[in-house]
């Protein structure tokens, strides 16, 4: 090698020594820390997850196991830290159990859509022409309906369960998620280093693992986790409107929907579960915003 | 010198769709261009931007499919080659981009990155990974680099990896597309040079693309000069820089800014007026002559082919066809 090379750059051998470089998931976990208010939401936001999958051993009360004499006891009760239902059951207790059905309803519908959705949107994006016009105006004729009606549809035709949100749920993300990935695809197909895949005689498979899924990921995420909490509210409606569990199973918008009929009663116990779902999506909305300051920054 | 790359009447045309799909015209960004390149030799290829450098780049590479011509790689013709002899012939011909802010995957590791090509020819991940740090250090960048990601390094950095990634399926014929452009001129400098010493190293010919006379003048051994999507000027380098024979070879010559001060006069006409012309819709006659400052009536009629006007060196213009002294005595 000849010599203007060498005196650019310090020597192989002794630049091998120097600290590893901080992988770029350590850099943004750091950047994320940053922000003060994505750190409050995402611990609230892990508090209640856990919560919820810890019901049994948080809570001394049967979720479904109703006291008549105690009935719809104000929230800061002795025993009953946010009161009980028109049953009289612990509604703090409740409120546990029904959120791992509400966030499950909430988080599995766009999981499975990023991966319908995504995979849709990559191969209408990369492959364009008549693959693309398919699929996009495919998923454009189920766009055009309102989600919530949409939504409200599916399930009705499907009968109520839970199951039957999640399957509606998803095919509500679909259309959206797949429009994200497909825009996001064509944006990363004009890059060279597309083009140099190419020359380099990489195959579609590889091209698509390696240059597309990588570059298009942050953006999915990003937008998919706004989603959850859109998903977690769209889900609770349709509990609320009497389409998702069947009671006495707890479901948050089914416990909304059941103290309704109390509101004039006890206005407050009557809004807790609607307050959960306020605050779930509320802390969504926040940590999902700083993560995608936080993915954008660095390209 | 035997040729390693014969390039024939390569033309490519940009079909225009209106909003039903109706066929509007066209582009034509190359046009009928042919040119060899000398085994181990450079070719520089200039021209203002949208003359079509960078589409007769893509079009030998096969990123773009020509229209009509042919490319002859030591006689054989890539453009009739399909499925996985492409793939083979692909390895022979790598290409360094013009941004190497967009060139490079910014999620891969600089090894990964330089890797991926042998990835893509089924090498192995260990085994393609020791070949790339070898390129690594081959363009002068130490072995710690290799698992930083694209956005630490700078722009001279990252041509360099650029450049070790063309270089790793171990090519004959580099083509460097502006490869310099969007770098700083001392950085500019220093990628040239890696260039000249690769070259020597590992018997590279190059194609070397530019807007920029002083990059080319310092690189190449020939030059061809675009324009419109045509050749108007080709030959070797001392041939053409000091005796340009085409009224646009030599505007641009006369262009370019110097900074050496005895050189202080600045042209005294305009040689090139006006803006080039859109390829939408090409000139009649000679697409130079619109802003040619000899343009005759038989230049919007004739299309000047090119001829011999030295030894291997041609020009396309109808004054040089006729020995006319004008355009020798500027």
């Amino acid at each position: 090698m000849a010599t203007n090379v060498q005196s650019i750059v310090p020597d192989a051998a002794s630049a091998a020594s120097l600290p590893k470089q901080p992988s770029q998931a350590a850099e943004r976990w750091r950047a994320f820390c940053r922000r003060r208010a994505a750190l409050v939401a995402l611990v609230i936001l892990a508090a209640i997850v856990l919560a919820c999958i810890a019901a049994p051993w948080l809570s001394p009360y049967d979720p479904y196991a109703g006291n008549v004499k105690e009935r719809l006891l104000p929230v800061g009760s002795a025993g009953h830290l946010l009161g009980t239902d028109e049953q009289g059951r612990d509604l703090l207790t409740r409120i546990l159990y029904g959120g791992r059905l509400s966030l499950l309803s909430g988080i599995v519908p766009v999981m499975i859509a990023v991966i319908l959705g995504g995979g849709l949107g990559i191969i209408a994006g990369y492959f364009k022409g008549i693959v693309n016009t398919l699929i996009m105006r495919t998923l454009d004729i189920l766009f055009s309906f309102p989600a919530i009606l949409l939504a409200i549809g599916i399930s009705a035709s499907l009968g109520p369960g839970i199951s039957n949100i999640i399957i509606s749920a998803t095919i509500v993300f679909i259309p959206p998620i797949a429009r994200i990935a497909e825009t996001a695809v064509k944006e990363v197909k004009k890059e060279e280093y597309i083009e140099a895949a190419l020359s380099s005689g990489a195959g579609t498979g590889l091209i698509i693992r390696f240059h597309v899924v990588n570059n298009i990921f942050s953006r999915l995420f990003v937008y998919s986790t706004t989603q959850i909490g859109i998903c977690l509210m769209l889900a609770s409606g349709l509990s609320f409107l009497g389409l998702g569990v069947s009671p006495p199973t707890p479901e948050w918008g089914f416990m909304l929907n059941n103290l309704k009929q109390v509101i004039f009663i006890d206005p407050i116990v009557t809004i807790v579960p609607g307050i959960f779902i306020f605050i779930t999506s509320l802390a969504l909305n926040i940590v999902s915003d700083a993560l995608s300051d936080v993915l954008d920054s660095k390209g | 010198m035997e040729h390693i790359l014969e390039v024939t009447d390569v033309s490519k045309t940009f079909p225009l769709r209106g909003v039903f799909g109706q066929s509007k015209g066209g582009v034509s960004a190359v046009n009928g261009v042919s040119f060899t390149l000398k085994s181990k030799g450079t070719l520089g290829i200039v021209g203002e931007s949208g003359c079509g450098k960078s589409t007769l780049a893509r079009l030998i590479m096969r990123l773009i499919e020509p229209d009509q011509g042919q490319v002859r790689y030591k006689n054989e013709d890539l453009l009739k080659l399909g499925g996985s002899d492409l793939k083979k012939m692909r390895k022979r011909i790598q290409m360094v981009f013009q941004n190497p802010y967009s060139s490079l995957n910014p999620k891969l590791t600089i090894l990964d990155n330089v890797a991926f090509p042998l990835w893509a020819n089924g090498t192995g991940r260990a085994a393609a990974s020791t070949q790339a740090y070898r390129y690594l250090d081959a363009v002068g960048l130490p072995k710690s680099y290799a698992a930083k990601y694209p956005h630490h390094l700078s722009g001279g950095q990252r041509q360099r990896v650029a450049i070790a990634r063309a270089l790793v399926l171990e090519p004959d014929i580099v083509i460097a597309d502006e490869a310099v452009s969007a770098l700083d001129k001392s950085v500019q400098a220093q990628v040239l040079n890696l260039f000249q010493d690769l070259k020597k190293e590992f018997d590279l010919s190059l194609i070397f693309i530019s807007h920029d006379l002083h990059v080319v003048e310092y690189m190449s051994d020939d030059v061809m000069v675009m324009y419109l999507g045509g050749v108007v000027e080709k030959g070797p380098k001392e041939e053409v820089f000091a005796n340009p024979r085409h009224p646009y070879t030599e505007a641009l010559l006369k262009s370019v800014p110097s900074v050496d001060l005895a050189v202080r006069k600045a042209p005294e006409t305009v040689l090139l007026k006006g803006d080039l012309p859109s390829p939408l819709n090409p000139p009649s006659g000679c697409r130079f002559r619109t802003r040619c400052m000899f343009a005759e009536a038989r230049c919007a009629q004739n299309v000047p082919a090119l001829v011999e006007v030295g030894e291997g060196h041609h020009a396309a213009c109808l004054l040089v066809h006729e020995g006319m002294a004008a355009v020798q005595n500027l």
